[in-house]
């Protein structure tokens, strides 16, 4: 290395420093000791006792962590789908000649700066089973709703259909995507007799692919984290009626912070960050082939 | 062809106006019932809109409560010395004598019986400022559209240290913007206008740490700032902003590799600083793109909820968010229209900081994924 490479390497560690010390501080070290404390028992009060893999042992047999694991992707299930889907639907209605166009982008996005208290404070009026709005509409097309929060059946749907409500982050993000794609490719597609399914079809779906893939790979990370909605709507960690509602972060906090079993809790958190990293490679791997860089 | 546009036209108005109206709704649902008075949280089928009912009465407006509708016949009264007539309740009157609550008994003046029917109907009303209790026919009511601001202060008052949790989370929202925007510029500098060996391996290792779910990091940062006497201050919600996390830092590398290298070659052949270069020329034009990280650790610190809940133990050091779900846990969800009163407070400010910056915002946000 010469005198001026190394000074540029000194200058440029020099500026990055704070990242540096962020990740050795706040990520390195935080992870080396939460996969060290994943192999202890822990209750921060004493030492922590190297226990080997008996928090994983104990995990296959605590009934109350599968419940959660299932809650959990019962729930991912349908609201990641659901939201990709929803999301892309009404970018592509706010993509096309319309009047107005800023305005619906407004109303569509606005819920999604609401902070996650505040959503849950008014979803938790609207799913109220008498006196709230979501029953009294169901009730003048003639549907008798059920009562959500409290219907151990209801629960996570209850728990979808909020986090329906914030997916404006993500159509902005898909019509940013949209505009993007070159008109002529609609146009020669209007010559060869195309029609609106071809062209979403085989010109808009694959021109915007990677933001699909984004997109999914930040909602399976971030559906199976979900925390502050159903902590708050069940008040606290009890889950709901039968535990419904009882949701992994839920649970794994509930863990930390109320049992103080720092070891278990981290053993969860090991398995949760495992199952996420299988998830984004499998997400990866099945669409690879699929996805148009070159846009 | 001109006529299938036309109908794709209307579908498209149809599902979009449709779409709005349900994202809608509930922000003016929460609205509404803020500025509604308790029992009318209550009412069925729910009203849109926050009424008040005044009673005519001797040339004034009482403000009163509908207490409920008399349904079986009534007698309405005169009493002796009394100009006005009551009308009370058929039950409480035996042979044209009126039994009072007390056991006593008022033979009245004049008494004529009214059937009850649609249009004769008798409304039981209980003055807002006092005791006193009517009941008078229902033409002498008048409903009007009235907005109960004062639920506003009301909300503010039940949740007591209301100032607090505003100033501590103004307080951890200016010095968190502050320090990410800082770090994460001098490190976004670090990673696209000086080149290093390595860079872009180190870059990379940044960008996978964001795939660390905040769970895994949760347990040991708690025992972390514990160790270090953290716990139950603010210091913990806002030390990690001055480390430059990689989101923010990979969305400025993305604007700095944006403007041309010539820049900064000609300031350096001028003789200026590594830093000079970064203060006086890059930061001077990156800020639309400063912006849109500062604005985005503004509503990430106004937001955060698992952060406070984790550190902060005294009521006194809540954050409006964790304040918020404090408060809705004690009145343990009865009291409808403060809770959406506090929740609106709570909103309120986001979306004044939408309408202000919504160019930078919609731009941000579509910068993640186009270029993710």
């Amino acid at each position: 290395m010469t005198r001026i490479e190394r000074k540029r390497m000194l200058t440029g560690l020099a500026f990055i420093s704070p990242w540096i010390i962020g990740f050795v501080g706040l990520t390195l070290y935080p992870i080396i000791m939460s996969l060290h404390y994943s192999f202890c028992d822990y209750d921060i009060l004493s030492e922590p006792v190297f226990i080997g893999t008996l928090n994983y042992q104990d995990m296959l047999i605590d009934k109350v962590f599968w419940k959660s694991l299932s809650n959990t992707f019962i729930y991912a299930v349908f609201a990641l789908p659901l939201g990709m889907a929803a999301s892309l639907f009404f970018a592509v209605l706010l993509n096309c000649r319309i009047k107005g166009k800023s305005l619906f982008r407004v109303l569509f996005f606005l819920p999604s700066l609401v902070p996650m208290v505040a959503t849950a404070m008014i979803w938790l009026w609207m799913f109220n089973g008498k006196f709230g709005l979501l029953n009294n509409m169901l009730e003048m097309i003639g549907i008798n709703g059920p009562s959500w929060l409290n219907d151990e059946l209801w629960t996570k749907p209850a728990m979808v259909l909020t986090s329906l409500w914030g997916i404006g982050n993500t159509i902005v993000i898909y019509l940013a995507a949209l505009q993007d794609v070159p008109r002529e490719l609609y146009e020669s597609a209007d010559i060869d007799g195309g029609n609106w399914w071809h062209k979403f079809r085989h010109i808009t779906c694959p021109m915007i692919s990677p933001v699909i893939y984004f997109n999914l790979v930040i909602g399976i990370i971030g559906s199976l984290q979900v925390f502050a909605q159903p902590y708050i709507m069940f008040g606290g960690a009890t889950g709901g009626p039968n535990r419904s509602a009882l949701f992994y972060t839920v649970y794994l906090y509930e863990t930390a912070f109320s049992y103080n079993k720092m070891g278990y809790a981290s053993a969860m958190a090991w398995v949760l960050f495992i199952i996420i990293l299988l998830l984004t490679w499998m997400a990866t791997k099945a669409t690879r082939k699929h996805i148009h860089y070159g846009g | 062809m001109k006529k299938s546009n036309f109908i794709s036209q209307i579908v498209i108005y149809f599902l979009l106006i449709g779409g709005a109206m349900l994202f809608s709704a509930p922000l003016i649902w929460m609205f509404s019932t803020a500025v509604k008075p308790i029992e009318q949280t209550m009412s069925l089928p729910p009203s849109w809109l926050p009424y008040q009912y005044l009673l005519q009465k001797d040339g004034q407006e009482i403000p009163v409560k509908i207490e409920g509708k008399l349904v079986s016949a009534a007698f309405q009264v005169h009493l002796a010395g009394m100009k006005s007539f009551v009308i009370i309740p058929a039950d409480k009157v035996k042979n044209g004598v009126i039994k009072l609550e007390n056991g006593n008994t008022v033979i009245p003046a004049d008494i004529k019986l009214i059937p009850a029917s649609k249009d004769n109907m008798f409304i039981i009303a209980a003055s807002e400022n006092n005791d006193k209790k009517y009941i008078v026919p229902a033409h002498d009511i008048n409903r009007v559209i009235h907005f109960r601001w004062e639920n506003f202060s009301a909300a503010v008052e039940s949740m007591t240290h209301f100032p607090l949790y505003l100033r501590n989370t103004l307080l951890l929202c200016f010095i968190t913007v502050v320090g990410t925007v800082s770090s994460s510029a001098l490190a976004a500098y670090g990673f696209s206008r000086i080149e290093w060996k390595g860079r872009d391996k180190v870059f990379l290792l940044a960008l996978c740490t964001m795939m660390i779910p905040f769970p895994v990091l949760m347990v040991p940062l708690y025992c972390l700032f514990k160790a270090l006497g953290m716990i139950g201050t603010l210091q913990p919600l806002w030390i990690g902003s001055f480390c430059a996390g990689a989101f923010n830092v990979f969305l400025l590398r993305q604007f700095f590799i944006g403007i041309p290298q010539a820049l900064s070659d000609a300031a350096r052949i001028d003789g200026c600083s590594e830093f000079k270069i970064f203060f006086d020329i890059i930061l001077p034009i990156s800020k639309p793109a400063l912006m849109v990280v500062g604005l985005f650790q503004f509503m990430g610190t106004w937001n955060d909820f698992l952060g406070p809940l984790i550190y902060l133990t005294d009521q006194r050091d809540y954050t409006l968010a964790l304040g918020l779900q404090f408060f809705q846990s004690q009145s343990g969800g009865t009291e409808w229209n403060y809770l959406m009163a506090a929740s609106f407070l709570v909103v309120i400010p986001v979306l004044i900081l939408f309408f202000f910056t919504q160019k930078s915002f919609i731009e941000g946000i579509s910068t993640t994924g186009v270029k993710g």
